[in-house]
Order: C-alpha cells, then structure tokens, then sequence
C-alpha cells in the first residue's frame, strides 16, 4: 500500500472513489499523459483493473452541449413572443421546442407537403391511447389570416402547458386526442410575408392563366362546383379544377379519412367575429343545427365573457354567404358532427392585419370557446 | 501535493446570451360589451338554389347577411358625410330589418342599427333606409339616416382645426409606408391619414355596394399630399379595399380634398387593374 500512496503523491491521481480498506474497489481518473505508467504499475503489482470511461473529455462534451441546448430550449418556449406574427421557419422551430418540452403530451406528423414542397406539421396532442376519438383544428388556410396562425400557435402551447393544472383540458385529454394544423397553407403564408400581405390561396398554378393559386375553402368535396365560389382562376374564391385538386387539402382528408376516429373538426379563420356551423353550400339547414347552434352560442357565451367581444352565431349560409366546396361542410358530411368555423377578430378595422397586440386578447377569449366545444364534444361521445 | 481536483464541470455555465427576445404582456382590449339580443324575427323562407338571386323580403333576421350588408353600406354613408381624422364610425349591431320591392326600380331596406363612433367610443341607436337600385347600370345606393343627431354632432374640431393648421403650410405627409404596415402597425403621427384615408375609400365603398357585396377598407399602399388648393388640404392615395362576398381586394386611386369646415370631397377616382400575380414584382410590405 505504501508504494501506492508514494505513486498517487507523484502523479496526483484524481480519487473518485478514495482507497478505504483493501478489501473495497478504488476509482480513479488518470490523466493521459500519465496513463502508460499508471497502467504498468497496476500490472506489475497484479491490481487487477478495468477502464470505465475511456475519455472523461469527451463525455463533459456531450453533456456541455445538451445542456446549451436545453438552455436554448427552455428559453425558446418560455421567451417565445406570442404578441408577435413569425414567419414560417419560426413558427416550424417553435413547433420543434414545443415537442421537447412536453415529449409525453406533443408529437409533430408529417401529413404531406404543400405545392411548393414545404412540409405540412400537425402538433399531436395524446396522453395515450390507441386512435382515441379526435378534435381536429386548422388554422390559417387563408393566408391572409394571420391572427389565425398566431392563434394556433398560443393555443397549443396552451394545451401543452395547461395539461394537468386545468382540469377540464386534462380530463378531455384523458380521453381525446386533439390534433392541430397551426399552418394550413404554408406556400400562402410565406407568400404573404415576401411578396403580397394579401394572398388568400394556395399557390399552385393554373394552366391557361397567369393567375395562380385556388381557394383552399372552395376545393374541398362538398357541393363542390356550387353557387358561391368562382370558375376563374384570377379570382380569390377560384374553386380550383375539381375537388381537392390542392396538395393542401388532399392531406389534411386523408389524414382524416385513414383516422377515422375524429368527433369534432374545427377551421379558424379571420375576420368578422363570427361562429358558424354546416352547411355554406345550401342555405337549408343541416339535420343537427339546433345543437350545433345550441353548443355555439354558449362557446359565444364564454368568449365573450373575457374581454366582451361580440360574435354572431349561425350557418355559413346565412350569415356570410352561400360557398360551396369549404372544410366543415365536408367534415360534417363525412360524419364529424361538432363542425365548427371561426373567424376571429375583428369586424373590418384593421381586418386581415390585426395588431400584433390583439393576438394574446383574440387567441385568450377564442380558447374559451374552444373549450367549451371540446368540453362538450367529450361529454357527447357518438 | 494535493489532489488535482477533476475538471470543473460548471465550466458549461458559460452560456452566452445571445437571444433577445422581447415578451410582450397581454394588453386588455376593452370593447363594449353591448347586449347582443337574441334574434326575435323569425327566419324569412329562403330558396335554396341560385341563393343570391332570389333575396330576402319582409322581416328580415337581423344578424343574417342581407340586413348585415345594407347596414354596412349606412356606414360607409356616415363616414363620407361626417368623418374625419378623429370621427370615424362603425356598425355596431343591427336590431331589426326590414327589405321591400320598390316595383321596377329596385330594393328598400329599412333597418334599425347601432353605430359607434371609433374614437370617442360612444354609441348610439339610428333608422336608417337604403335603396338600391335595379337596372343595368350599376348605379349607387341611396341612404336616409335619421334620429342618429347626438353621434353626428360630437366635436371633434379643435384637433381637425390643428391637423388642418399644421399641414396646410408647414408639414407635408407623403408616404410609401402601408398603412397598417402588415403587422397591423400605424405611426401615431401617420393615424389621422389612416382614417382620412378610410373616409375617401367610404365614397368607393358606398358607391360600389350592393346586396352582393361588404366592404371595408383593408390597407393604404401610399398616401400623399399636394399643394392646398382652396383652402383645403389635397391629398393622392392608393387604398385596398376587400369584399368579404367575392373576397377580392379591389385596388382604388383617390384623389381627395378635406378640411374641418368642408369634410372630405373626392375629386377624382380610379380604379386600378386586377394585377396577376406573375406581373407583381416581389415587395416586402
């Protein structure tokens, strides 16, 4: 023992596990240059060894890196500004930070691409389960809409943070998968960023016109063709060349259809203060109006109730127009009866370029809403 | 000799800082909380097809569009007769309508409606008429306002009179600044030409509506003022509107005047071509 203690004295061994007795094992961190000799002196003494980390650098590297990123992370979601508009690969890095924050709540799908290739996220929203009943949202299928976006993205941190302190949302999550398309028309939304804040469609082209894009809420199968969108592609209300024609559209029904499990099916929109339910393309009413009027006026009810701002409630039909060929008519026609569209704030102002500091105040009183659909979705199974 | 100790961990904790990223608090928007009634008319019969051919008469639902649309179109009739840089007014609600044939000649809507003024926030209940006339040529709707006074009469003159002062000789307003900019953002000292702006585009608007259509205006791409002629401020702008029916953004050259005594007369208007998408050059706004 004593030629031991004479060796650590010379070469100011690192105990991590210091020499109590002979009869206990001993760790030590040997600095390389010293390696060699610390080795032949273990083997010359038959104290028998093994190496348990080969390279302690290497290791407080890995760990000094996943921390900065931890860092980075955590910051990120506690720092992202949600009363600001973020261009796409913003809000698409967001949605990554989101995931790593809460890894047993939120998972992003791939669900296709758009026209010009970008990717389509859906947040997954999932205690477990396997295919349990969903709600579904999209958010910003008219570009334009930009308050709709930037809602979807407060809300789903919401959701994500919310979980298990609300009670409501954590007993709907309990038994309900919620799924979130924060950007629906992601060719769109950059369009309106670098060339034309106004662009509404998607950005496909059309053969024969110099216009390009089809309306996104026109081209789903439902009266598709009907009075209340356009045969010109020039137009903003262009119904497209037949029914999900549009990349955009074609994944989110797929997605739908190969789920087969959604109760409820929700499109955001911007503006005009307004809930709507089935049906645009008739004005006759759908066979469960009175309780889809019923659940939306009492959602009015408790958005209202926030900062006392007014919607109206009624079919698209009557209460915008008649237009054939949009989301919720197709999604309650395929069977999901707790159909909803919003359009958000406000009722022409500033209209499609609502302040940035009305998008906490809009995305706050419209969870209030959604909620209470998602409240009563779950208390409603079929 | 001590023990070399192991190799400081925390050495991580050098960290830089290098985001900035501003959180901005949720900001109460305070709109008026108005009781907002059930609607007590029943649902005229509505025919299905070729819905927008056959329109409502009678008793109309307040909250549907036909009433919906002709109120909008009192609005934009408020605005040009009696708005300026600090009076703009808005529908707040529609109470009750009420849509007739005029043999021959068109359509009459009577409607009971609340109007806000913006930016004094006050309320106040009015009747109001709207015709439009049928034909060919597309001629303008015609409105009677009545019993709406006390809304009309609030004064808004002494910050007219030192906007108008400021600019007829010594500041100049031109500007290629979009008005709100695509975040919605107006500079305070360019807000009094924002609304000036939504007050010329309410000529347009009212001229243009009928039962098919619901305007606003969406943005200004560019305002500017010329020499005062006459005593009054000149100004050239370039507005969007939107129709929320076709959803398009039709795009209008205005070439106005105002001042506290006169209001705003529109002396000369374009309309600009629907301009395809491949021919606009790329533009941040």
């Amino acid at each position: 023992m004593r030629g031991f203690w004479f060796l650590l004295v010379l070469v100011s061994l690192d105990f991590w596990r210091h020499p109590v007795s002979t009869e206990l094992p001993v760790d030590v961190r040997v600095p390389r240059s010293h390696l060699g000799a610390v080795k032949e002196y273990l083997h010359a003494h038959s104290i028998p060894f093994t190496v348990m980390i080969d390279d302690v650098q290497e290791l407080l590297d890995q760990e000094k890196a996943e921390m900065r990123e931890n860092l980075i992370r955590e910051r990120n979601t506690r720092n992202f500004n949600f009363a600001a508009y973020h261009p796409l690969e913003t809000i698409y890095s967001w949605m990554d930070t989101l995931v790593a924050q809460h890894p047993n709540l939120v998972t992003k799908l791939e669900i296709g691409r758009s026209y010009e290739n970008r990717p389509m996220y859906v947040l997954k929203f999932s205690t477990g389960g396997t295919n349990r009943p969903a709600i579904w949202m999209d958010l910003g299928i008219h570009s334009r809409e930009w308050v709709s976006q930037a809602t979807g993205v407060w809300t789903a941190n919401k959701i994500a943070t919310d979980y298990g302190t609300d009670a409501s949302l954590t007993s709907v999550l309990n038994t309900m998968d919620i799924y979130m398309l924060i950007v629906a028309n992601p060719d769109g939304y950059v369009f309106s960023h670098t060339n034309d804040r106004m662009w509404r469609k998607t950005r496909s082209p059309n053969s024969g016109s110099l216009c390009v894009g089809v309306d996104p809420n026109r081209n789903w199968d439902a009266g598709f063709g009907g009075p209340g969108s356009s045969t010109s592609p020039c137009s903003d209300a262009y119904r497209g060349p037949f029914a999900h024609s549009e990349i955009e559209v074609k994944n989110i029904v797929n997605l739908v259809q190969s789920h087969g499990n959604f109760k409820s099916f929700i499109s955001v929109h911007a503006y005009s203060q307004l809930l709507m339910y089935p049906y645009g393309y008739t004005c006759k009413s759908a066979a469960d109006q009175a309780e889809l009027d019923y659940v939306a006026r009492a959602a009015v009810q408790k958005l209202t109730s926030l900062y006392g701002t007014t919607y109206k409630v009624g079919n698209i039909c009557n209460i915008i127009y008649q237009a054939s060929g949009g989301s919720i008519d197709w999604s309650y026609d395929v069977g999901i009866k707790y159909s909803f569209a919003f359009e958000l704030r406000d009722t022409g102002w500033y209209g499609f370029i609502l302040p940035a500091n009305q998008i906490i105040p809009t995305a706050s009183e419209t969870w209030l809403a959604l909620k209470h659909i998602m409240e009563y979705v779950r208390d409603h199974p079929y | 000799m001590g023990l070399r100790r192991a190799i400081v961990l925390f050495a991580l904790m050098e960290v830089t800082w290098s985001l900035s990223v501003t959180t901005i608090g949720p900001e109460t928007v305070s709109t008026d909380a108005s009781a907002h009634p059930e609607p007590a008319e029943e649902n005229t019969e509505q025919k299905e097809a070729a819905e927008e051919d056959v329109m409502a008469t009678g008793e109309l639902n307040p909250n549907h569009y036909p009433a919906q649309r002709a109120a909008k179109v009192v609005q934009h009739y408020l605005n040009l007769r009696h708005g300026s840089p600090y009076k703009l007014f808005g529908l707040k609600e529609v109470h009750s309508g009420n849509a007739e044939e005029v043999a021959d000649s068109g359509r009459k809507y009577q409607l009971e409606i609340s109007v806000h003024e913006i930016i004094s926030n006050t309320k106040e209940k009015c009747s109001a008429e709207v015709f439009f006339p049928s034909g060919a040529k597309q001629l303008s709707p015609q409105v009677q306002v009545s019993s709406c006074e006390e809304i009309l009469k609030l004064d808004a003159k002494s910050e007219e009179e030192a906007l108008y002062q400021q600019y007829k000789t010594n500041k100049t307003v031109c500007t290629e600044k979009r008005l709100p900019d695509s975040y919605g953002h107006v500079d305070p000292e360019m807000t009094p030409f924002w609304h000036l702006s939504i007050v010329a585009s309410s000529f347009i608007m009212l001229k243009e509506s009928t039962e098919n259509t619901l305007y606003n205006m969406a943005q200004v791409a560019n305002i500017t003022q010329l020499a005062t002629e006459n005593d009054q401020l000149k100004f050239d702008c370039h507005v969007l509107l939107h129709d929320m029916v076709s959803q398009e953004i039709p795009q209008w050259k205005l070439l106005f005047t105002w001042s506290p005594a006169e209001g705003v007369k529109v002396l000369h208007t374009e309309q600009l071509p629907h301009i395809h998408q491949s021919e606009k050059q790329a533009k941040p706004n």
